[in-house]
């Protein structure tokens, strides 16, 4: 090989190309390379040291749900032809890629009552930003109007971005749990260019979307209303679409896909007709091949980066292809009746649950507002002590949601998760056992100090999270 | 064309068929070969029959309340179902599997597509990255009942650290063109802290398309630097364009032209000598992984592809997955959050960075891709990392070797320098000239030998631009083929042009009208 590139050593070819004063000189500081065993090793022993929703029973949710993934999503996410190739540049090779593309827009486009679907963004709070760019794109307007029901890391990554776009955000607080509407009316005006909120909201409180949308248009005319749903609970909610939304948003992971500590996903990107031309991302689009056979290509690339560059609409160059054909396999799988069932079983059960542990004394129900598979309760004494009760019990009951938003008045907020592997005897266990923990660290309880359980590290390890 | 042996040739790919229009051998290879693959794509929202199911939902085991309206008012809820499809288990799978047949794949075959590194993807990772410890752990796991996880992010951190040679790490950017996002908003948090607001980034006309995209999306005007003879930046138009009013210059190194730029030092020089900052696109780290860091080179803020130099599966377009390294003067301002090791060797995502630009997603970032890269790493080491950018580059020369022969060069010459990097970029404009086939016919043609095609078109300033990246996992064997099969269509379109002209053939189906899609866009599957 040297001979036919014509260098004398491998290094030569280095040497002709780098000069010398930017090359390293010795060998990078990292361990030697380890045989396939040992690093299965290595990598087993870490994931030994980490708590999996295998391991207790897990009512942890807060934007990322432990589902049943169906083993015929492994098996199709695992084989080459899917797992392997890249982005689609060569249609007549990449048929198979396009058309799950084409399908999984179809049933995003189902799922959210709207016309119009890219083929998939990172994941679902900067899908929120980028929905909220796509409106600044729109209108031209600077100043964003968010619901405080949003997810907290929703709110900071569209702080984050905002800022790089140049715009404002004002945020309008609940009311019995849901976006005020009143609030939400006077905040959105003639230079509003979004408004955003959650369905169902951070606190699992379904709003009423429709009088959102409807006072939204009402005030500003224009502004592009934005929402962030769960794609679960769209199986049971009145559609974003029919509700009056402009662009539904959200975070794919329910949908087929694995924890995997929070990532990678999918973010879906839904609109009405009229932002087709202004989407970010990779649409496919059907078309015909010289022979008349029907063939799918990507398509409206003049919106993007490696066409346009900085005139683009957004920077995003892939997919998350992968993950959405885990969606559009997993949403196959459940099929027409299966979402519908699916939502009627966890809207039973969160509604269960909530009564059973809003019997507990000294827990209150944060809101009696509809949920469909999340809720929030308000746990009276140091709800950082009574959870670790309950994790000591083989039990995690929920998110910390003062930890994860960093708002003080979401102190003593529990949001309590819901899937369909936890069945009523497991909701009552969690009752039993929160019922326990409560009752020993309340205030003034017999058995109680009121402080934490246990000596070591108090408060969980991400506090403030999308605070800014 | 002397120098093919068209027997070898067509034995290489796979069988040989007839042509259709012209009667000629060609060989077959890649996706196509069944009939079944040709027949006319029906989704699976036009397959199965009412009431048709696979999932069978867990019995309601609660009961139910007095007033249906307390679980949800009738007004809250959706009038009619989602038209998903009704299909049983075994017909989800025999649809996807079906249409898996129509995509070519890297473990099928050669991928050089430039500047995208198509890299084996080891199996180790898959099997690993499903492990439960790692697959089934909620991101809001309490961070002490998640050292595991957090221990391999760090120690993810302080590699990219040390093959950057810039030690501050976030781990949070999704994609290559999230981690540009990210670190273009450094750059502005940089500046406002500073007290200074500055408005235009320097890009370079070579530069990827995400670079002037994420500019602009960060609120900062671009300004074009254009290139020298030798394929590296004009300095002279640097140092023209470099001003106060700079806030940062966005470069690759190598760049896409597979070039190496030898002025990098002066050029980072001018670049501080304004208060700018200097950005590296890492889309091509794996040309100087353990041979020259970015640090060194004196840039400040660097993303890596993990999907790329360390090799997570491509997915068939995502997931990607874009970490940044920083050096001292920008880390105060990285993205929450970071993992952090404390005194006890214990450790923590720390979000209390008070000059933090904020978070740019939810949770912490793709932590599958991690477990794949930091597999890779493990495996690989500092020894393996090294080795896997030399024989990247060793292939990258062998093959331009191949295709500066006699027959090849004459049509494709190499649009800048003499040796490259870890790619190289050929043009087609003599091709297109004289054979009267343009790049992208040649490309459609390479799809009948078997091999996916370089990346077409781009950079934009190479005329009928051809950048053809091979990656360490190729054989000579397979570098010899793939020059042979452009020889072969050089040579047979010396004969007639048409035969490239109307490729492919043997795919699942033929040119596209990408026009007409455009045009009047069909997006979705039209339901009842």
């Amino acid at each position: 090989m040297l001979a036919e590139i014509g260098v004398a050593s491998v290094e030569e070819i280095f040497e002709r190309q780098i000069p010398q004063a930017v090359r390293l000189g010795r060998e990078l500081d990292l361990p030697q390379g380890r045989t396939e065993q040992e690093v299965f090793s290595h990598l087993s022993e870490l994931a030994a040291r980490n708590v999996s929703a295998e391991q207790e029973l897990s009512f942890l949710g807060a934007g990322m749900y432990d589902h049943y993934v169906p083993a015929l999503v492994d098996m199709l996410m695992e084989r080459s032809e899917f797992l392997t190739p890249y982005t689609p540049y060569q249609p007549e090779i990449s048929q198979g890629g396009l058309q799950v593309m084409f399908e999984y827009q179809t049933a995003i486009c189902e799922l959210t009552g709207l016309p119009v679907s890219n083929a998939s963004v990172y994941e679902g709070p900067s899908a929120a930003a980028a929905a909220a760019y796509m409106a600044k794109l729109h209108n031209g307007r600077r100043r964003i109007v968010i619901s405080a029901g949003l997810h907290p890391h929703t709110a900071g990554t569209l702080r984050t971005l905002a800022h790089g776009y140049e715009m404002e955000v004002v945020e309008v607080p609940l009311r019995d749990g849901v976006t005020d509407l009143e609030a939400w009316s006077a905040a959105i005006g003639d230079d509003t260019s979004a408004a955003l909120f959650a369905q169902p909201n951070f606190y699992g409180a379904v709003e009423d979307a429709a009088a959102l949308s409807a006072a939204a248009k009402a005030t500003a005319g224009d502004a592009v209303v934005i929402a962030q749903a769960d794609p679960i609970a769209l199986g049971v909610l009145a559609t974003p679409g029919e509700c009056g939304v402009d662009v539904c948003v959200g975070e794919g992971q329910p949908l087929g896909n694995r924890l995997d500590f929070g990532g990678p996903s999918f973010g879906f990107f839904a609109a009405r007709e009229q932002y087709l031309r202004r989407m970010p991302g990779r649409i496919a689009g059907e078309t015909v091949d010289v022979d008349g056979r029907r063939g799918f290509v990507l398509t409206l690339q003049t919106r993007e980066q490696h066409i346009r560059r900085e005139k683009a609409t957004s920077n995003i160059c892939t997919a998350q292809a992968l993950n959405a054909l885990a969606g559009v396999v997993y949403l196959s799988w459940l099929g027409r009746r299966g979402l519908v069932e699916l939502g009627d079983l966890l809207l039973a059960r969160t509604h269960y649950a909530r009564e059973a542990l809003s019997a507990i004394e000294g827990v209150e129900p944060l809101h009696a507002q509809p949920v469909v598979r999340e809720f929030a309760v308000r746990v009276d004494g140091d709800l950082d002590a009574v959870r670790r009760r309950c994790i000591a019990a083989g039990v995690n009951p929920g998110v910390d949601a003062r930890a994860l938003s960093g708002r003080e008045q979401d102190e003593g907020v529990l949001l309590v998760a819901l899937t369909e592997r936890r069945s009523r005897a497991d909701i009552d266990r969690l009752a039993d056992v929160l019922r326990a923990a409560v009752a020993t660290e309340r205030p003034g309880a017999p058995g109680g100090d009121g402080g934490s359980a246990e000596p070591q590290k108090a408060g969980v390890a991400y506090p403030m999270a999308g605070h800014r | 064309m002397s120098e093919i042996d068209e027997n070898h040739l067509h034995a290489d790919p796979g069988i040989e068929a007839n042509h259709p229009h012209h009667g000629l051998a060609v060989a077959v290879g890649g996706p196509g070969e069944s009939p079944l693959q040709r027949e006319r794509a029906t989704t699976i929202f036009q397959k199965g029959a009412p009431g048709r199911r696979a999932f069978v939902c867990p019995e309601l085991d609660v009961p139910l309340p007095q007033d249906h309206e307390a679980l949800l008012p009738a007004r809250l809820r959706r009038a009619e179902p989602a038209r998903l499809p009704e299909v049983s288990e075994p017909e989800i799978v025999r649809h996807y599997v079906g249409i898996s047949k129509r995509n070519f794949d890297l473990d099928s075959g050669f991928y050089p597509l430039g500047s995208c590194t198509m890299k084996h993807n080891p199996r180790l990772h898959e099997r690993v990255a499903a492990l439960p410890g790692h697959a089934r752990l909620h991101p809001l796991q309490d961070g002490e009942r998640a050292q595991g996880a957090l221990e391999l992010m760090w120690n993810l951190q302080e590699a990219l650290g040390e093959v950057s040679g810039l030690p501050h790490v976030s781990l949070q950017p999704s994609a290559g063109s999230h981690g540009e996002l990210a670190g273009v908003l450094l750059t502005r948090a940089y500046h406002e802290d500073r007290g200074e607001t500055r408005h235009k980034v320097l890009t370079p006309d070579t530069a990827h398309g995400t670079n002037p995209a994420t500019v602009t999306m960060a609120g900062f005007q671009v300004v074009k630097v254009a290139t020298n003879d030798d394929g590296g930046i004009d300095v002279e138009d640097l140092r023209a364009k470099a001003d106060e009013d700079v806030a940062c210059l966005m470069l690759t190194n190598p760049n896409t032209l597979g070039v190496f730029d030898r002025n990098i030092a002066e050029i980072a020089e001018i670049v501080h000598g304004v208060g700018a900052t200097l950005y590296y696109d890492g889309a091509n780290l794996n040309a100087v992984m353990g041979i020259s860091r970015p640090g060194d080179m004196g840039f400040d803020i660097v993303h890596f592809n993990l999907h790329k130099s360390f090799t997570q599966p491509h997915g068939g377009g995502g997931p990607g997955s874009g970490p940044i390294a920083v050096s001292d003067r920008v880390a105060p301002y990285l993205p929450v959050p970071v993992v952090r090791r404390d005194g006890d060797g214990t450790f923590a995502l720390d979000h209390e960075r008070p000059k933090s630009i904020g978070r740019l997603r939810g949770f912490h970032g793709n932590y599958g891709c991690f477990v794949r890269a930091y597999a890779y790493i493990c495996s690989l080491g500092a020894d393996g990392l090294k080795d896997a950018s030399e024989v990247a580059v060793l292939n990258a020369n062998y093959l331009l070797a191949r295709l500066k022969r006699k027959g090849i060069a004459e049509q494709l010459p190499l649009a800048y320098g003499e040796l490259c990097m870890h790619e190289f970029v050929l043009s087609g404009g003599p091709m297109k000239r004289q054979l009267k086939i343009k790049t992208l016919d040649l490309a459609k043609r390479l799809l009948d030998f078997g091999f996916h095609p370089p990346t077409v078109y781009f950079p934009l300033l190479v005329d009928e631009a051809l950048m053809v990246e091979p990656t360490e996992t190729e054989t000579r064997e397979t570098l010899d083929a793939f020059a042979d099969a452009i020889a072969a269509i050089l040579a047979e379109a010396g004969r007639d042009p048409q035969i490239a002209l109307d490729a492919p053939y043997t795919t699942p189906v033929r040119r596209l009208d990408e026009v007409a899609a455009a045009k009047a866009p069909v997006i979705s599957q039209a339901l009842d």
